[in-house]
């Protein structure tokens, strides 16, 4: 199966981890400082910072789009509940 | 009791409601004297604006309010610093009667608006700090102050008044009808509870609302509960302000990090665990790590001290596979302070099965801590090498407080394996 890694950045640690795999279903049991409230793409609280590697990352899913408008999110933030990893090198931090 | 609408500022109108039997406001608060719902409603020469509305058993009384100051027709604007409920219960018949209105939210308020109105097509203006709306020759300007206590809490101030309308900023649950600060009871003490029960856990967020409030001119302050503010208006900024400071002045250097690490032990063995791990924290420059015996204090002061350290530890024994009830009381009390981001780690001994680490580290990662170090458990009394994964745990928190914490590269499978015991 194809991998990819993930950094995360505040903690310093990089999971490997097969492609397709989404920043929630790893980013709280490495530890990292990601926050989660809905966990369903609503309400914003896990928005994170993509240090590198936005190329690697799932496109914004509409849903997921509208939410990021709505906090007037930049280019670099995605929520850590929607986005899912490709593949190659990715780092995020909280935010 | 009559339900006029109280002038509070020139063509300015309390149309609140006041709820004096309410004893338990949310489930976790309590009030000993009802609160108050407190809507208002501004004149301009084109316009009328409705700032907030009441929780909705009171929409009966808030309408005959509004009517005696305003016909539904003449409605331009509402203006909502905050979707709770509370505020809310009206607007759904506020927006019918008025269809002319258009409504003024917070751009986080949003996607709550359209959950709260079950709709998409909504007649609404997202706003931010210093937009503004005119009236005719009346300007509100907006403040967004996230976050206190919602993510889509506002305040709107009415330039020409010099007039704050700052939702449940420095609003207390106290009902008294004649209204204003200097005519009612002694509502001291209702203010601070409510500062300290909904403000509190939000510090961070008071302290950059109050930079946009301070510069103001502020001649009254008029909260969405409790008393008007019109007799020293800024004396509450102030204690605002205080309290949102840290509570004593720290002895460490600025640069240092704090550790607290509490415990509880049964028989000698998670203490003797905790003074390990304090020391190998102790051994990482800039790291002031501190140890507290849970039974020889009280959960209140405990609290101030985790809503200033950088990181929290605690040790637990398991007892019938589950870490001791001091230990939970004290992380049940944490729902009052922040603490989002700080570090967090857990250890302990036990007899028979341990699993109270485990359960103490998930419960940290749920508070929003992060937890990067998997903590150490120990059977029965530590060894002398249990005790150097001790310090070696103490280390490697210091140096994650500091950070200075080895990159690591890990398998995610390796995320999902059973707890293990202390890591090298
Ligand atoms: S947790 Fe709510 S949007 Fe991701
Ligand atoms: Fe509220
Ligand atoms: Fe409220």
């Amino acid at each position: 199966m194809p991998k990819a890694n993930v950094t995360f950045e505040d903690i310093g640690v990089t999971v490997t981890v097969p492609a397709g795999t989404r920043l929630i279903e790893i980013s709280e049991k490495v530890g990292a400082g990601i926050t989660y409230g809905c966990r369903e793409g609503e309400c914003a609280t896990c928005m994170m910072k993509i240090v590198s590697g936005m190329e690697n990352m799932s496109e914004r899913s509409v849903l997921e789009d509208k939410v990021l408008q709505e906090n007037m999110a930049s280019r670099k933030h995605r929520l850590a509940c929607q986005a899912q990893v490709l593949g190659g090198e990715v780092v995020v931090r909280p935010g | 009791m009559s339900e006029a609408p109280v002038s509070i500022a020139p063509d300015v109108f309390w149309i609140g409601a006041l709820d004096p039997q309410l004893r338990v406001f949310d489930v976790i608060l309590r009030t000993a004297n009802g609160t108050t719902y407190n809507a208002y409603c501004v004149r301009g020469e084109t316009g009328v604006a409705v700032i907030d509305t009441v929780k909705a058993e009171y929409a009966d009384t808030f309408f005959e309010r509004l009517e005696q100051v305003a016909r539904y027709d003449e409605i331009t604007v509402i203006v909502l610093n905050h979707l709770e409920p509370d505020h809310t219960g009206a607007l759904p018949e506020l927006m019918r009667r008025a269809p002319r209105a258009r409504l003024y939210i917070s751009v986080k308020a949003q996607t709550m608006l359209k959950g709260l109105l079950k709709s998409e097509d909504l007649a609404y203006t997202p706003v931010d700090t210093g937009d503004t709306v005119n009236l005719g020759g009346r300007t509100l300007t907006f403040l967004n102050t996230p976050f206190l206590h919602w993510p889509d809490t506002q305040c709107t101030y009415l330039n020409e008044e010099a007039l704050l309308f700052s939702g449940d900023v420095f609003g207390c649950h106290f009902c008294d009808g004649r209204l204003f600060n200097d005519r009612v009871g002694d509502f001291r003490f209702s203010f601070e509870y409510y500062y300290q029960h909904i403000m509190r856990p939000f510090r961070e967020h008071v302290r950059a609302g109050l930079d946009l409030i301070e510069p103001l001119r502020l001649d009254l302050i008029a909260p969405a509960h409790g008393p008007i503010l019109r007799d020293a208006p800024r004396s509450y900024v102030q204690r605002y302000r205080q309290l949102a400071a840290p509570l004593l002045h720290n002895e460490a250097s600025d640069r240092a990090k704090t550790l607290v690490i509490f415990y509880i032990s049964s028989y000698g063995n998670t203490a003797r665990m905790a003074q390990a791990v304090r020391d190998g924290a102790e051994e990482i420059d800039g790291v002031r790590a501190s140890l507290y015996d849970l039974q020889g204090g009280e959960v209140t002061p405990f609290v101030d001290l985790i809503e200033e350290a950088d990181g929290i530890v605690f040790g637990s024994p398991t007892i019938n596979g589950d870490a001791v009830k001091p230990i939970w009381d004290l992380l049940s009390s944490l729902a009052v302070v922040s603490v989002k981001d700080k570090l967090g780690a857990a250890f302990g001994s036990y007899g028979w099965t341990g699993e109270a680490v485990s359960m103490l580290e998930d419960r940290l990662r749920g508070l929003k801590l992060r937890v990067p170090v998997t903590g150490v458990r120990v059977k029965l009394i530590p060894t002398e090498e249990e005790l150097d994964q001790c310090r070696l745990f103490g280390r490697q928190l210091g140096k994650h407080l500091t950070g200075r914490n080895a990159r690591r590269v890990i398998d995610m499978s390796e995320l999902f394996k059973e707890p293990h015991h202390a890591q090298g």
